[in-house]
């Protein structure tokens, strides 16, 4: 079933493989005691998707990816990442609001953290280096975090996650303390990467109009029930402020305020 | 016009640099030369305070005589090796009770019990069960230098920013790694504050102990030159505590600005 992803990545040498994963969400439930967040969610994401979550605040976004990213086990319900029900941890890289670097280690050591198993030595060096370079941070791996801009923190978290190749990248709301212009770089930076490496990407947001941009498809999540499943079916670059776009953002908003 | 500038910026530079320099060092001079006038006019009697001068004389005889050396090492090895006894046991308690909730409750209230009773007072007893021996001193500068760094490394490895701490699981990081990558440089400012404060206590508890009882080392060297009224050697003494108290605190303080360079906060303006 994934014959296709990988024929279109022959390299064997990729250590994991550059395409995304599929993802398959059966019953997946999750409690905190007597509260449960999650209420069986049933979702199939195909490989290389770029799916964002939408929802009000405590609804449980958060606490989906957490499960997506291995952090947590859900309390029902499985969770299948090409086709494998355990083991896939390594395959997904979460970023989070926060860059979350070490203060104590350089920008390339950091960097480096997300090769937490592979290679040692140069090798880890160059490849900190080149995904450094992919977010266009190239000169500054001999840096301390805290000489770096808010922007430029969450570029070296986007390299952490992207050093090890990973198969789907989950996001928390990564934008959520820019400013509207950083922002908007950010965005593109994200669309880029996932373009070039054909990643399954599942960004949570709490700004529809930034999910219609990015997306592939929209999931409006609503008291740990997935509420509505949108397909973004527009050419990219999408530009800001199309109609089309600003039709289909109507449509979920109206959704989110019905309530 | 940018050349002109330069050197107004460089002419107006220099001045200033000297100037921090020498300020702070005019009020200890002031202080030394009213002192030194004060023991040549007799103000000051000489079994009471003598001269700067007589001091640094009194320095220069018990240095050359060898006593000094022998004295300094004595103390010296008393502190440092009690220092790395209690600093080493505090490290590893705070450590162990900062990671793990069973050590924890197994042992931090004993401890925070036994830290209400001061060191020092535990002399007598102390006395009485290693006499006037080495071990008494070890024992009480491990006791004391033990609390500091004890406390403090509990609560470094506490405020470890949680954040941190889940990236870490969430990037596949062994617990190896998380203790060597994480917890322990986070933690490292402030077992730095424990190490400062027990470096402190160090020297305390050693010039009690030694002037209390000793047959050797700095204390001795100031109790027996009471006996014999050479207020000056007692002087001597007291600056050599200062002395090596300073150099402790100015190693300690190179190590922490070494250590936590990444931090804004220890990078010399
Ligand atoms: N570890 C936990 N223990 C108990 N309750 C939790 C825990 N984590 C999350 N919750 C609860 O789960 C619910 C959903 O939290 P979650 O963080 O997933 O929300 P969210 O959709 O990400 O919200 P936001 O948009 O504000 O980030 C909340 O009611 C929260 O209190
Ligand atoms: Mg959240």
């Amino acid at each position: 079933m994934n014959v296709a992803t990988f024929d279109a990545y022959p390299d064997s040498t990729v250590r994991y493989s550059a395409a995304g994963a599929h993802l398959q969400l059966r019953g997946v439930t999750k409690s905190f005691g007597a509260n449960t967040v999650l209420h069986g969610i049933d979702l199939d994401i195909p490989p290389g998707q770029f799916v964002a979550i939408v929802g009000r605040s405590g609804c449980g976004k958060s606490t989906l990816l957490r499960l997506l990213s291995g952090l947590d086990k859900p309390s029902g319900g499985t969770i299948e990442i090409e086709g494998a029900t355990t083991g896939w941890d390594d395959h997904v890289r979460l970023m989070f609001q926060e860059p979350r670097l070490l203060p104590w280690q350089r920008v390339a050591a950091n960097v480096a953290v997300g090769l937490s198993h592979a290679p040692r030595g140069a090798d880890r060096k160059r490849e900190a280096q080149e995904a450094l370079e992919q977010v266009g941070l190239g000169t500054r791996g001999g840096d301390w975090p805290s000489v770096l801009s808010g922007g430029q923190k969450q570029r070296v978290a986007l390299a952490r996650a992207l050093v090890s190749h990973p198969r789907v990248l989950a996001f928390d709301e990564p934008l959520g303390a820019l400013d509207a212009l950083t922002r908007i770089e950010m965005q593109a930076l994200i669309e880029q990467v996932w373009q070039d490496k054909g990643f399954t990407a599942i960004v949570v947001t709490h700004d529809v109009s930034e999910a219609v941009t990015l997306a592939d498809r929209v999931l409006l999540l609503d008291h740990g029930r997935v509420d509505m499943d949108v397909t973004v079916d527009l050419p990219r670059p999408r530009r800001h402020g199309d109609p089309a776009a600003a039709a289909i953002e109507g449509r979920i908003l109206d959704r989110l305020l019905a309530r | 016009m940018t050349r002109l500038s330069r050197r107004h910026l460089l002419g107006a530079a220099l001045p200033t640099l000297v100037m921090k320099r020498t300020l702070p060092w005019i009020v200890p001079l002031l202080i030394l030369l009213l002192w030194q006038v004060a023991a040549q006019t007799g103000l000051l009697r000489e079994n009471v305070m003598p001269a700067p001068t007589a001091v640094a004389a009194a320095l220069w005889k018990v240095a050359a005589n060898g006593e000094l050396w022998r004295d300094i090492r004595v103390s010296a090895w008393r502190a440092f090796t009690g220092f790395a006894i209690g600093g080493g046991l505090g490290f590893v308690f705070g450590m162990a009770n900062g990671l793990s909730g069973l050590s924890e409750k197994l042992t931090d209230s004993t401890l925070q019990m036994v830290r209400n009773i001061p060191h020092l007072a535990l002399i007598p007893l102390v006395i009485l069960w290693f006499g006037i021996g080495e071990q008494a001193k070890l024992f009480l500068v491990a006791l004391g230098v033990f609390f500091p760094v004890y406390i403090n490394t509990l609560h470094g490895v506490r405020s470890v920013d949680r954040q941190l701490l889940e990236m870490a699981r969430a990037y596949g990081m062994s617990n190896q790694a998380i203790f060597w990558r994480v917890v322990f440089p986070g933690a490292l400012p402030s077992i730095f504050v424990g190490l400062r404060y027990g470096l402190g206590i160090m020297w305390l508890t050693l010039i009690v102990a030694e002037t209390i009882s000793a047959t050797s080392g700095i204390g001795f060297m100031a109790m027996n030159a009471r006996e014999f009224m050479m207020t000056d050697v007692v002087v001597v003494s007291i600056l050599i505590y200062a002395a090596l108290g300073k150099l402790a605190d100015t190693v300690a303080r190179l190590l922490e600005r070494t250590c936590l360079s990444w931090n804004p906060a220890y990078v010399e303006a």
